[in-house]
């Protein structure tokens, strides 16, 4: 069995980022990037199947500019077998990738792709769901616990007012949650290691097109600010500030 | 031109953030129609017909659609959007799982959690955990856009459209959901509530995070609410996390107790109009946004604020 991750190149999300004085982007100048975290969550639990003789094969696969091979190269160090960097420096939305992923996933056929619930920059959430309807293939989407029992994939998913239980056939689309695994750290062995791994670069052309994007950011602004506001001295004290507020 | 929203209910009754949506949905200035799809949901279909303003109410009915799977609805809703130039969700994860599905079978882009709408094509929408918000603007021929609820009112009622049915599409049997727990809905739904009490990691434990948390919510009217660090070490439920990666909220008062003010919790928080923070660490950095900062242990500060309460 075959699996693929779908890896993104974020800002790394410790950082609050701000919005360019002239409101054309953000300033991503010398701010330190990283792999979306919901990935690592799903390379963590791709490679933990391998790991226990589930999956034979890990392959971590992204979409973006040449940098991206930086997290590809931390898929690998975590345990991915192969990277793959559909390489472009054009803006990709969740449909454009989801589409480069189908031509992947037509010329690697995984048995399951696991992506992350939501990339931290663009907050979309679409992309595994996309990808899942290109395909024809079945999602579950969310999932705090993933297991492969008889073929199939069973996945609790949790819910705005509570949790379900899935279970799907093969070949199928998964993301994962905040809760699903807590990602190992790479060690430095696993870091030169993952240097000498196999690493493809393609063009979109390669695999079909670039797909066009019809939705554009026309301006970015800063949301208005809070400001801090008073230190009460004691309960009574927020009690009647409270009161004075007319929010009780 | 028209805009059809999906409903989210539970067969016996519509949720709260379709209304929400709705009331998003007139926004756009075009006719609005309703989509039920569920199983013997008559009901759920005649009350989004008093929704003010809700033209028609498509009610498919089917034993396929009970668990409300993504790979039926958006056949269905596909196969539906025809004649519609937007269709849209609220942002919650009924509509986080499903939309982006209809979208991808449209062969359109989606616009998420659409805090504002400025016409039927310029909308504006929070990236980055809430600290950017970008204005974009949308060419494809459908429409596709998930509403954060919490930034739109809910539609009034008064309305009286009518309830057409039509055809369910054949299940797919893509997927078997073997078991749904739901919470006990007694309290008020956290993503839309006027009030939410938040703990977070500094509670300690799941016996404190109930027994101080639960009498001060109770009090207050309010829902509970945590952070990812109560929910990660188990105090709280994950559906209770607040957050860029959890719910938002926008309530009146929002009082966070034992959480840290990390940037993702804040991007759930930011539209709460007041926002109160008991932390024993005065450097904690959810004092930089609270309107009323308490530097107090919560063991003693909470009881007494129940107290106080009277
Ligand atoms: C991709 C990603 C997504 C995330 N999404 C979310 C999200 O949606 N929501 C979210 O909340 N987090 C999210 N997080 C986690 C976030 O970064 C923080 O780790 C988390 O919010 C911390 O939770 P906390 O404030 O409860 O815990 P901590 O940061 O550990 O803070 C505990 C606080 O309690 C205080 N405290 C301790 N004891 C007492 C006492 N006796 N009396 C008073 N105060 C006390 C401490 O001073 C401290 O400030 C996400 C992280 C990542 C990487
Ligand atoms: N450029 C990309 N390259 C590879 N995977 C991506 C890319 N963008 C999104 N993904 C995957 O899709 C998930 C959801 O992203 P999004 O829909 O943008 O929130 C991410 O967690 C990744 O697994």
């Amino acid at each position: 069995m075959k699996i693929l991750v779908p890896v993104k190149r974020v800002v790394d999300p410790c950082v609050a980022v701000r919005v360019k004085p002239d409101a054309s982007g953000i300033d991503a100048s010398g701010v330190r990037m990283s792999m979306n975290p919901f990935d690592e969550i799903a390379v963590e639990a791709a490679v933990r199947f391998r790991e226990a003789g589930v999956a034979a094969e890990v392959v971590a696969v992204s979409c973006g500019v040449p940098a991206s091979q930086e997290v590809l190269r931390t898929a690998m160090a975590i345990g991915a077998d192969r990277g793959i960097l559909v390489e472009t420096a054009n803006e990709l939305s969740p449909l454009a990738v989801a589409k480069l992923l189908k031509a992947v996933c037509a010329e690697e056929k995984p048995d399951l792709v696991i992506c992350g619930k939501q990339a931290v920059d663009d907050d979309a959430n679409q992309t595994g769901q996309m990808l899942a309807a290109l395909l024809g293939w079945p999602q579950a989407t969310f999932a705090s616990a993933l297991d492969i029992v008889d073929g199939r994939v069973c996945v609790t998913r949790d819910l705005d007012d509570g949790r379900e239980a899935l279970r799907l056939p093969m070949p199928a689309v998964v993301t994962t949650e905040l809760g699903l695994n807590e990602p190992r750290y790479a060690t430095l062995p696993n870091i030169m290691k993952a240097r000498k791994k196999p690493l493809r670069v393609v063009a979109p052309g390669e695999l079909g097109g670039e797909p066009s994007v019809g939705v554009m950011t026309i301006e970015w602004a800063e949301p208005p600010v809070r400001r801090a506001g008073v230190r009460v001295e004691s309960v009574t004290d927020l009690v009647d500030r409270l009161r004075a507020a007319k929010v009780l | 031109m028209s805009v059809l929203v999906i409903a989210e209910h539970d067969h016996r009754r519509l949720f709260p953030a379709t209304r929400h949506a709705v009331f998003a949905a007139q926004q756009l200035g075009l006719d609005v129609d309703v989509l039920v799809a569920g199983c013997d949901c008559r009901d759920v279909a005649v009350s989004a017909t008093a929704l003010a303003g809700v033209r028609s109410v498509l009610l498919a009915e089917a034993a396929h659609y009970a668990a409300q799977t993504a790979e039926n609805l958006a056949a269905l809703v596909a196969a539906q959007a025809g004649p519609y130039s937007h269709v849209l969700t609220s942002a919650s994860a009924f509509g986080k799982n499903l939309l982006p599905r209809i979208a991808a079978l449209l062969d359109v882009e989606q616009v998420s959690d659409v805090c504002r709408i400025l016409s039927a094509d310029t909308f504006v929408r929070p990236v980055y955990a809430g600290n950017a918000l970008a204005t974009v603007r949308n060419a494809n021929a459908k429409k596709v856009l998930s509403i954060r609820a919490a930034a739109f009112s809910a539609v009034e009622e008064g309305g009286n459209g009518t309830v057409l049915e039509i055809a369910a599409s054949p299940d797919l049997g893509l997927v078997e959901v073997l078991r749904r727990d739901r919470r006990d809905a007694g309290r008020a739904e956290l993503g839309l509530a006027r009030v939410v009490v938040a703990g977070g990691r500094g509670v300690g434990s799941c016996d404190d995070f109930n027994r101080l948390l639960t009498p001060l919510a109770d009090k207050l009217g309010a829902a509970l609410g945590a952070s990812y660090g109560a929910v990660s070490a188990g105090y709280a439920a994950p559906d209770l996390q607040i957050g860029q990666t959890g719910k938002i909220i926008a309530p009146d008062l929002y009082v966070a107790v034992g959480i840290s003010g990390a940037i993702q919790h804040l991007a759930g928080i930011k539209d709460a109009k007041i926002i109160v923070a008991i932390n024993k660490d005065p450097e904690a950095p959810i004092f930089k946004v609270a309107d009323y900062g308490l530097v107090a242990d919560l063991f003693e500060a909470v009881p007494a604020l129940v107290a106080a309460l009277g």
